[in-house]
């Protein structure tokens, strides 16, 4: 479904990617890895279509269409979710309100009706049981004074509810406390589906222990280093992103 | 005019400085309130007329205050008698058809004791190259225990983008808390003129009597908007709340201006401020003047300002989530206001959303 070949990008003039070549099929769960530094963000704000970001060569193919060419919300509604490392604030906007509003913006573009005040209420309220969170969080203003875990289990909830077809998840387990982080793995255990892959963007191979990858692929200075299955974390784990370094450079 | 009678509110229409038609007459004086074009009123309730008329904003008060009271024809006429909580909201709609010419309208509202009213003005124009002035002059009186809520959606016509045309909004409003426990509350959502020139105010004459100024004012492209409020506090524990909401596009300038003056007999006074603006573009400005005269030492003054910009990572956010860039401004203005706009009636919390959807069109990009 999502075809990355070759892809370079910089922001201010800086080049991060330096040539990534990533395949995502239907299914799969991918962790990407990397040093901080080494353009996992990047690879997730490219993909999303962040306005900041430059794409100098290379294409990136979402079911075949070029996905390059459309706008973020053009992407969203195709069924491209990123979860934020720093979900943002939007005082007095109505989280519920926000949400709704995606929902709708997702169902317009498929020609569908706009989802009814009460289904939404049951739906958010079940996904919000599942997420740990409380009820309250729905009527306060989108992440407005809410914690760091709160802020991340919102990310997943809007993912709940919005089912892409891929989700990408910039480093959501960081700065989360295990009860939150098992919380967060569950929701996003529930979303693993035949019909949806889910890319994990993560720095440390903590998350990996609720989520089990298929693949996992480290990022080192702007490419792909290596590529593997999930016993590749544990490798890192153990021997540290310099041996990365070491073998990248030798 | 029928839409509005469904709504249940009452309306009076005022087309250049006349009125031309008030509704739901017999249903109110019923109640016992009056509420008529003035030219009605001077024939009908001389007395009433001749008692407050200038009492809150003398002919000498400002230049436009001098010209309004020489020149004015007509305009709105309330009075809400003894103990009576009136009916329905009551409305008046301002418009300047004709062209060359000004609109000098009066509008005069009495509440006695313990009666209560919501008020309502909405004002439009049609486009016209040259400018025309607007001079109106609103003065409200509360009596003990009396309540009086004004709410204002503004929408003159402001000129074109190249600062072309738009009426000159020079209006004196004032409300005299005169009674004891009484309370007169400005609401007012600002989106149109070329120039605005307005700082609704209350002098709070009464013991615990409260004045409350809650404003949205939204300038783009060429417009000047300076508006604002002043609180002077008089009477003992008097209170006052302001809650200021600036929104700046394109090359337009928006102050806040207000004044709390607390006077020396005015025991434990307080007054609340908040100021927020909010920048969309690189060329308009944001400007806050608040200004103090405390006089007596008891007195509880708080001020808060803020300015803050549509983030790019506010607007990215919305749209990673399917939504427009344009829809996800219009998400953010509107939770910016949203304390204003929670305190204005129903039907016209939903025109004033939809208004400033209208006035920032195409504000970034």
């Amino acid at each position: 479904m999502l075809d990355i070949k070759d892809l370079k990008a910089s922001i201010g003039g800086t080049e991060i990617l330096k040539g990534v070549t990533l395949s995502v099929n239907p299914g799969e769960v991918h962790a990407i890895m990397g040093p901080n530094g080494s353009g996992k963000s990047t690879l997730a704000q490219v993909i999303a279509g962040h306005p900041d970001y430059v794409v100098t060569s290379g294409s990136v193919e979402y079911f075949s269409r070029d996905l390059l060419s459309l706008e973020p919300e053009q992407r969203a509604r195709e069924g491209i979710f990123l979860g934020f490392q720093y979900p943002v604030e939007i005082p007095g906007v109505n989280n519920a309100y926000l949400l709704k509003a995606a929902i709708n913006a997702r169902r317009k573009h498929r020609g569908e009706p706009e989802i009814d005040a009460f289904e939404f209420m049951q739906l958010a309220k079940e996904k919000m049981k599942l997420l740990d969170m409380d009820a309250s969080l729905l009527n306060r203003g989108v992440n407005e004074g809410f914690s760091g875990g709160e802020k991340k289990r919102n990310e997943i909830l809007q993912l709940a509810m919005l089912e892409p077809q891929l989700a990408i998840l910039d480093e959501t387990d960081s700065g989360l406390d295990i009860d939150a982080l098992k919380a967060v793995a569950g929701g996003v255990n529930a979303l693993r589906d035949p019909d949806r892959a889910i890319v994990l963007v993560t720095h440390y191979q903590r998350l990996l222990d609720y989520v089990q990858p298929d693949f996992v692929h480290v990022l080192s200075q702007g490419r792909i280093a290596r590529s593997g299955d999930k016993s590749l974390a544990l490798e890192l784990e153990e021997h540290g992103y310099d041996w990365i370094r070491e073998a990248a450079s030798a | 005019m029928n839409a509005q009678k469904l709504a249940g509110v009452a309306v009076d229409a005022v087309f250049d400085s006349v009125s031309v038609a008030t509704t739901f007459k017999e249903k109110l004086s019923e109640a016992g309130v009056i509420f008529c074009s003035f030219s009605e009123a001077v024939q009908n309730h001389p007395e009433l007329v001749k008692k407050y008329l200038g009492t809150v904003v003398p002919y000498r008060d400002n230049f436009f205050a001098t010209l309004n009271s020489a020149v004015f024809s007509d305009g709105s006429f309330v009075y809400i008698p003894r103990g009576v909580r009136c009916p329905m909201e009551l409305s008046t709609y301002f418009r300047i058809n004709a062209a060359n010419t000004g609109q000098f309208e009066r509008t005069l509202i009495v509440a006695d004791e313990g009666s209560h009213v919501s008020y309502l003005e909405g004002c439009t124009a049609p486009m016209r190259d040259e400018n025309q002035l607007h001079a109106a002059v609103v003065e409200l009186v509360a009596l003990q225990d009396a309540e009086i809520k004004y709410s204002t959606v503004q929408n003159w016509y402001p000129g074109d983008e190249e600062g072309r045309g738009g009426i000159y909004n020079f209006v004196t409003k004032r409300g005299d808390c005169r009674g004891d426990n009484s309370k007169i509350s400005w609401t007012q959502v600002e989106t149109g003129s070329a120039i605005t020139w307005k700082y609704p105010s209350c002098i709070l004459r009464g013991e615990n009597s409260v004045g409350e100024f809650y404003s949205v004012a939204v300038a783009n492209n060429m417009q000047q908007a300076d508006t604002g409020t002043k609180m002077i506090h008089i009477g003992r524990n008097s209170r006052s709340t302001i809650v200021s909401k600036g929104i700046s596009a394109g090359r337009a300038q928006n102050a806040y201006r207000g004044l709390v003056r607390v006077m020396p007999q005015a025991e434990n006074a307080r007054n609340h401020t908040q100021c927020d603006s909010l920048l969309l573009g690189k060329q308009c400005g944001a400007h806050t003047f608040p200004y103090m005269e405390i006089r007596n030492p008891s007195a509880k003054v708080e001020h808060e300002a803020t300015t803050s910009k549509i983030s790019e990572d506010q607007l990215f956010y919305c749209r990673q989530r399917g939504i427009s860039e344009e829809d996800a401004v219009n998400m953010i203005v509107n939770g910016f206001c949203k304390e204003v706009f929670k305190e204005l009636p129903m039907e016209f919390a939903v025109e004033a959303q939809a208004l400033l959807n209208v006035s920032l069109e195409g504000a970034v990009g």
